[in-house]
């Protein structure tokens, strides 16, 4: 009686455990590989889901098996002993050629779409992706050689060819809705092909651990149409304006003139605005380039890992300026020092950087 | 020459008179511990090391999951937490499975093939040694290691020193926080320019040097110890399983030495393999770390599944279904291993043929490894199914195996794992296989064989508690990582973003976590209760098949008063049962009596055995490592090439003891050979012997030994 009341209890509690998981396997991740976004996202997930089902038979009749198996030869009072059987000749060639079989007709899509996804097509829009600790930077060579970081804008249904390197570690462009993923490896190029059909915005993330900050090196893909795109990219070639003189924003100017310039580079529309840009001129020292980091697809910063759900762009801006490796470990922007005042002119000087 | 009582039997040593060495005589006691040669003992210091850093190891993952519990945790600092998973990781393959898989093959292999020891007993205590030595050394990193850059030190890579901020259990970021694959060039000297990963590279180097002559020493002993009539294809499965196993080692272990090297002098001498600015290469590190690794995941799970392959038809009363097959897969699985290891590399950006030739050769270990578990399967069909504690793990090993598996072909299908590759799908993936796989196993084995070290049972109740604790706890840990990865969650992350909404399966991970935890904390106290009130085992507590139930449990120091004569596979079981007209196992009359008497004859041995005497140099040479570990860390200060100099002094001070000491003290010839060598046949194991004749060939056994 305990038993059973107890084993019903039980029984409810897991089936309560399975409709809760089955809720919550509802929601998908903005990281999730499960709704693919253009043609080599969607070639993995018909993979996936082609050896996915595969494994769930395989699963069900393995598991199925023992668990029947288990049933049935329990010793029970009156069991007889067992006859000594040591095998089978036929049954074990059976079960070593039908896995062969289901792996040879699993590998020739496997093969191919290894090959099919490998090289670029010709006419394939280029975009080099350099990877740094801890953020990308995106270089567009066949627009006018601007630079941007974090966020990749794309034209909708074209094919982007993303040519990729690193700065320093290994690291590993992963926006799971374009495709898989693809390492950046110093000293080496490796490519990566990316399309998306639809319009939108899909969520990345470095996959390699690449030192302290890895989790935060986030990026964003921003697919327009192509008029926008053009649009877009012909903005990005223009310089920044010089705020004029009085004004915050010229305050911010002068604060970032004073502090930002080593790391930093800005396009300024007068080059006589007495900056010179990123002095240092070490690559493993360059951050990003600020000239529109205002854009309005680059909604995020920090190597996309600001700002979060709950706190708007200034606020988040403000807490990352304030003392960058609090947020993000280790990051090579250091804490200036600044004061609430520079911070908040810094802010508005940035926000004219469209 | 005297006979002590609490040993009957067994021939004490003389103190030595041909050398100016004092030899140790005591064999009781701490320093009977210390100064052992004998391969039970080293098996249960080995196995309670093991289990020690098991726990160090399970600690770290519950620090890892209460962080990971919330989204945006500050629990831990990205320092604490990058240490702590390379940490663990490294600690739970090469301080856990590695040595608890040790601790079995030494403990049972000679009694398992009816030999008195190993082939080289003093090399069995160097290897226990490094390894703890080796163990030591890494965790040392947490007082003497520097995780992030040295304080007050200027470096040029970005603002480390202030990625470790107070708090948040900073002080653990001093251990190696590389991961414990230590990819280059993170894990380089630009990088990681503090100490914490040299105590991995150096610490890893030790530990493959216990492996190294443990690997020689065990492919010895099963090729030349075996009994009388042990012919190989009547040796256990676990002893074959051990035999690819070490041989797995003996070839995947100088790789991976050689790449730590590189990466040693990487990051102390300025050589530049794996710095691009300097034209090295980064991948190079992947390709010869994983040409070890890949070999490596077999290493850990071939023991287990040996020890599954016993239990199975002991609790089935069957024998193994398709006994050759299980060995022939088994090989087959390792000579594979070593041609997979680019599956681990498939987002590289390697050539598309490497991708699908690496991908097919991953696909077809599914075949061996699908073998094994139908063969397991077909074991246990038609069987009389006992569910003692032993059985319950060895199934849940089949069962949590199968699911590994599988989620290991979706890896060789090369585009869908690029999605996967470095997500928690692989966490999950692999926990599956070495914990559902290999902790199952040995769980399973420590069950089995706990009356052999004790004379007594681990308690049965508590065991099917600890089962099913661990069984439904390994599952809500590491079932969700599935989901976890394939929602987008990459490894190694110290905080993922709320907005993905995958704080509710990660408290449920959490919560499994702490529920293997207390599975951990029964078996433990099991453990300890068992010990010492556990039912006494009698000698052949299980109606087991292979020979190492022949003797007294606990086994007696000589484990073989007489060395058994083997006629045929799974001998015990035969000399137990016979067959009836339909096949039916029918136990012998004279099966008892036969019991009584192994254990009257156990007890007693007829003549003089000799057993090799303990020495003090293996641990001498072996204490000598760690300080050479130090001393190249510190290789810029005086004390620390001071520590290089002592290292040294220690290894060639216990080399030359070793080289000069004898195996044995020479004693008279004139007692007769046991009578088991008189007048049986002899098989193709002409060369076998057990220790007491090896020992009156001791000139020959020598040379090769301290060579």
């Amino acid at each position: 009686m305990r038993r059973s009341r107890l084993s019903a209890v039980g029984g409810a509690g897991l089936l309560a455990l399975i409709l809760s998981g089955c809720q919550l396997a509802d929601i998908d991740s903005p990281m999730t590989i499960f709704e693919p976004a253009g043609p080599f996202a969607q070639r993995l997930d018909d993979l996936f889901w082609m050896v996915f089902w595969i494994a769930t038979v395989i699963f069900v009749l393995v598991q199925g098996g023992l668990i029947i198996t288990m049933v049935l030869f329990r010793d029970r009072p009156g069991r007889r002993e067992p006859k000594q059987i040591h095998g089978n000749a036929k049954l074990e060639v059976v079960w070593t050629i039908i896995p062969a079989v289901i792996l040879a007709v699993v590998a020739v899509p496997t093969v191919s779409a290894v090959f099919d996804l490998t090289e670029c097509a010709d006419d394939a829009m280029t975009v080099e992706v350099i990877g740094h600790q801890w953020w990308f930077e995106y270089r567009y060579p066949e627009q006018g050689g601007f630079t941007t970081a974090n966020t990749m804008v794309i034209p909708t249904g074209v094919e982007v060819c993303a040519t990729m390197t690193s700065e320093d570690v290994l690291h590993n462009f992963w926006v799971p809705a374009l495709n898989g993923k693809r390492y950046l490896v110093p000293g080496q190029t490796t490519v990566l092909r990316l399309q998306a059909d639809t319009d939108g915005e899909y969520w990345g993330q470095c996959a390699e651990f690449c030192g302290l900050s890895h989790s935060l090196m986030r990026a964003r893909v921003r697919s327009v149409p192509q008029p926008e795109f053009d649009a877009w990219a012909a903005r990005q070639n223009e310089p920044a304006p010089v705020p004029e003189e009085g004004t915050p924003e010229y305050e911010g100017y002068q604060v970032y003139a004073q502090n930002c310039t080593q790391c930093h580079t800005v396009d300024f529309a007068d080059n006589d605005a007495g900056i010179s840009d990123n002095i240092l001129e070490e690559p493993v020292f360059n951050g990003p380039d600020l000239t529109h980091f205002a854009d309005e697809y680059r909604t995020t910063f920090a190597g996309s890992a600001l700002p979060e759900a709950d706190e708007t762009y200034d606020e988040a801006l403000k807490r990352w300026i304030e003392n960058p490796p609090n947020v993000k470990p280790g990051s090579f922007m250091p804490d200036l020092g600044l004061t609430e005042d520079e911070i908040d002119a810094v802010i508005a000087w940035l926000k004219t950087n469209k | 020459m005297t006979t002590t009582t609490e040993r009957p039997g067994v021939v004490e040593e003389a103190p030595p008179t041909t050398t100016i060495y004092r030899r140790p005589k005591s064999t009781e006691g701490f320093w009977g511990w210390v100064t052992t040669t004998d391969h039970k003992k080293i098996g249960i210091m080995y196995g309670y090391a093991a289990f020690f850093f098991f726990i160090v190891g399970g600690v770290e993952a519950l620090l890892l999951r209460i962080h990971l519990a919330s989204a945006n945790s500050e629990f831990l600092t990205a320092g604490a937490y990058n240490a702590l998973f390379s940490m663990h990781g490294a600690t739970m393959i090469f301080l856990f499975v590695m040595p608890a898989s040790a601790a079995f093959v030494n403990y049972l292999l000679p009694l398992m093939i009816g030999a008195r020891d190993v082939a080289f007993p003093r090399l069995n205590a160097l290897s226990w040694w490094a390894f703890l030595f080796g163990g030591i050394f890494m965790y040392s990193a947490l007082f003497f290691g520097t995780g992030l850059a040295p304080t007050g030190v200027e470096n040029v890579v970005g603002n480390l020193a202030e990625g470790g901020r107070p708090g948040g259990l900073n002080f653990l970021a001093d251990m190696p926080d590389g991961g414990w694959f230590l990819y280059q060039p993170n894990a380089g000297p630009d990088f990681s320019p503090g100490t914490g990963i040299d105590f991995a590279l150096l610490g890893i180097q030790i530990l493959g040097v216990a492996s190294l002559v443990a690997a020689v020493n065990f492919i010895v002993t099963i090729f030349n110890f075996r009994a009388k009539g042990m012919r190989l294809l009547r040796m256990p499965v676990f002893v074959w399983m051990t035999m690819v196993t070490q041989f797995l080692l003996l070839f995947s272990l100088p790789i991976i030495a050689i790449a730590l090297f590189m990466a040693t002098f990487d990051r102390n001498f300025g050589a530049m393999f794996f710095d691009a600015t300097g034209g090295g290469d980064p991948i190079l590190w992947q390709h010869l770390f994983w040409l070890f690794g890949h070999p490596e995941v077999y290493i850990l799970v071939l023991p287990a599944m040996g020890m599954v392959s016993e239990v199975l038809p002991v609790f089935s009363r069957k024998p193994l279904f398709g006994y050759s097959a299980v060995i022939f897969a088994g090989a087959a699985i390792g000579f594979l291993g070593f041609g997979v290891w680019a599956h681990h590399m498939f987002a590289t950006g390697i050539s598309p043929v490497a991708q699908a030739a690496f991908g097919l050769s991953t696909m077809t270990i599914a075949i061996p490894t699908g073998i094994k578990i139908f063969n397991w399967m077909g074991t246990m069909w038609m069987g009389k199914l006992r569910f003692s504690t032993p059985l319950l793990f060895a199934i849940g090993f089949v069962a949590m195996f199968v699911i590994g598996g599988l989620s290991g072909v979706t890896h060789s299908i090369v585009p869908s794992d690029w999605q996967q590759t470095d997500t928690y799908y692989i966490v999950a993936h692999f926990h599956y296989v070495l914990f559902g796989g290999s902790v199952f196993g040995l769980f399973a084995g420590i069950y089995y064989w706990f009356p052999k070290i004790s004379g007594r049972m681990l308690g049965e109740g508590l065991g099917k508690v600890h089962f099913w604790l661990m069984f439904i706890g390994f599952n809500l840990t590491f079932g969700p990582m599935h989901w976890l990865g394939l929602q987008g969650m990459v490894r190694r992350t110290w905080k993922y973003d709320p907005a993905t909404g995958l704080e509710p399966w990660n408290i449920a991970v959490t919560v499994g976590a702490f529920i293997i935890a207390l599975s951990i904390a029964v078996f433990i106290y099991n453990w300890w209760s068992s010990r010492r009130r556990g039912a006494p085992s009698g000698l052949d507590p299980w109606d087991a098949r292979t020979v190492e139930w022949t003797v007294p449990n606990p086994t007696p120091v000589y484990n073989f008063a007489t060395t058994p004569v083997i006629t045929r596979l799974d001998d015990f079981w035969h000399r137990k049962y016979t067959t009836d007209d339909e096949g039916r196992a029918v136990r012998r009359p004279e099966a008892d009596q036969m019991i009584a008497d192994l254990e009257y004859d156990g007890r007693n041995p007829k003549t003089e055995i000799h057993l090799p005497a303990p020495s003090y140099f293996p641990l001498l040479l072996a204490s000598g490592m760690p300080f050479i570990g130090w001393g190249i860390i510190w290789h810029t200060t005086t004390w620390g090439l001071g520590m290089v100099v002592l290292g040294v002094l220690l290894i060639v001070s216990g080399g030359i003891g070793w080289a000069l000491e004898p195996l044995e003290e020479a004693h008279e010839e004139d007692h007769p050979h046991d009578e088991a060598d008189e007048d049986e046949e002899t098989h193709e194991t002409e060369g076998a012997s057990d220790v007491g004749r090896a020992s009156e060939s001791a000139d020959t056994t020598e040379p090769v030994e301290t060579s």
